[in-house]
C-alpha cells in the first residue's frame, strides 16, 4: 500500500504551482487545478476562492475514473481528455502521466482550442515533475512524517 | 492511497464504507456530517437517484485533528449497495486507505451481507489488495429492528478474521464514530508502520 502513496514535498509543489500559474495566465482561464486520481486536490490557480475545491477534486476523479471504466469496457486505454461545455463555463479535464488530473475552468475570454494547446505544454511540465517526485518518493532520501509520529500520538487524537 | 503533503503539512486517507443495498452506508455518512462541527467537515456530496438511493458515491471531506503539526484529513466514500452497480464500487475501492464493511443486522438480510462480503473481497482482490492486510472494521447496522440477527451468527457468518466490530443504529448514530474512529485509527496506524 506504502508504494501507492502520494508524497508531496514544498520544492515539487513550488514547480507545480508555478505550471499552475502558467496554464492560468497563457489559457486565458479562470481557474486550474491539480487533482491527485484519488480526489485529492494538489494545487491551483486563478479564480479558485469562490471554489468548493475540495467537492470538485472528488467529483472530477470520480468522473475520470468512471470515463476510465467505460474506455477499458470499450478496449480503449484511456479517454485522456475530456471537456464539458456550460452556458458561462467550460471545464477540460485531462489526465496526465496515469497520475494527476489537470483541470481547467474557463469562460468566453479564452477558447477550447487555446485550452487544449496551453494544456498541451503543461502536461509534459507536469510529467517531468511528477517522475522526478517519484524517482525521489522512491529513493527514501526525505525523511517520513511517521518516523515521527508515536502510537501514543495517535490514540490522543482519538481521545474524547 | 493516502496522499502526505509536507508542504500544506496536511495527511489525507480514503475510507470506503461497503455492504449491501440499503444497509445504511449513507445513513452512516449523514450521521457523522450532522453531528461534526462546520470547520472540521466539508460539503457532503450525494450521487444519488431521484428515490435516493446511491447512484456512484457519497463523499464526506473531514478533518480529525492534528497530530505532530500535520491535519489529518479522511475522505469518506459510500459505494452504491445495490448487486448491478458492481463497475462503480470497483472505481470508488482504487486508491482505498481503510475499509467498513457495514453489514444489515436483518435476518433476511444475511444472504445479501455475504454476498456483498464476497464480492468487496473479490473487487479489492482486482485492484491488487488484500482484505486481511487492510485496515478494516465491520460494523452491524439496525441492532434495533426486532428481527436481528443474534450478533454470535453475524460474527460467525461476516466476521471469520475477527476483526474489530461495532453493533450500531445509524439512524440514532449509535455505533456510528466508534467505527470511524476505529477505521481511522488503523489506517494511521498502518501508515506509521509503512513510513
Amino acid at each position: 500500500m506504502a508504494s501507492n502513496q502520494l508524497v508531496m514535498y514544498e520544492e515539487e509543489l513550488q514547480q507545480i504551482n508555478k505550471v499552475c500559474d502558467v496554464l492560468h495566465r497563457d489559457a486565458n482561464c479562470k481557474a486550474v487545478l491539480v487533482i491527485d486520481k484519488n480526489g485529492q486536490a494538489i494545487a491551483s490557480a486563478g479564480e479558485v476562492d469562490q471554489l468548493d475545491v475540495t467537492s470538485l477534486s472528488s467529483l472530477t476523479a470520480g468522473n475520470v475514473a468512471a470515463t476510465g471504466g467505460i474506455a477499458s469496457l470499450l478496449k480503449e486505454k484511456e479517454f485522456a481528455g475530456q471537456f464539458h461545455e456550460g452556458e458561462k463555463v467550460h471545464v477540460h479535464i485531462s489526465l496526465v502521466a496515469q497520475r494527476v488530473i489537470l483541470l481547467v475552468l474557463f469562460d468566453e475570454r479564452s477558447s477550447l482550442g487555446l485550452v487544449r494547446l496551453r494544456v498541451r505544454k503543461a502536461a509534459n511540465e507536469l510529467t517531468q515533475v511528477l517522475e522526478a517526485l517519484i524517482k525521489k518518493m522512491e529513493s527514501g532520501s526525505q525523511p517520513s512524517v511517521f518516523a515521527e509520529i508515536t502510537d501514543a500520538d495517535i490514540d490522543n487524537l482519538f481521545n474524547d | 492511497m493516502s496522499f502526505i503533503n509536507y508542504s500544506s503539512r496536511e495527511i489525507n486517507c480514503k475510507i470506503v464504507y461497503y455492504g449491501p443495498g440499503l444497509c445504511g452506508k449513507t445513513t452512516n455518512l449523514q450521521y457523522i456530517y450532522n453531528k461534526t462541527n462546520p470547520e472540521a467537515k466539508g460539503k457532503m456530496i450525494s450521487l444519488a437517484t431521484e428515490t435516493e438511493r446511491t447512484l456512484f458515491f457519497d463523499f464526506l471531506p473531514l478533518s480529525l485533528g492534528e497530530i505532530r503539526g500535520f491535519r489529518t484529513r479522511f475522505h469518506l466514500y459510500t459505494v452504491p449497495g445495490q448487486v448491478f452497480y458492481d463497475a462503480s464500487r470497483k472505481l470508488i475501492l482504487k486508491g482505498v486507505d481503510g475499509v467498513v464493511f457495514c453489514g444489515d443486522s436483518q435476518m433476511e438480510r444475511m444472504e445479501a451481507n455475504i454476498e456483498s462480503l464476497d464480492n468487496l473481497r473479490t473487487n479489492l482482490a482486482e485492484q491488487g489488495y488484500d482484505l486481511d492486510k487492510l485496515p478494516y472494521v465491520v460494523q452491524y447496522n439496525k441492532r434495533d429492528l426486532p428481527n436481528a440477527s443474534p450478533l454470535v451468527e453475524l460474527e460467525e457468518m461476516l466476521n471469520p478474521t475477527k476483526v474489530q466490530s461495532f453493533e450500531a443504529v445509524a439512524t440514532k448514530g449509535v455505533g456510528v464514530f466508534d467505527t470511524l474512529k476505529s477505521v481511522a485509527k488503523l489506517v494511521l496506524t498502518e501508515l506509521k508502520k509503512g513510513g
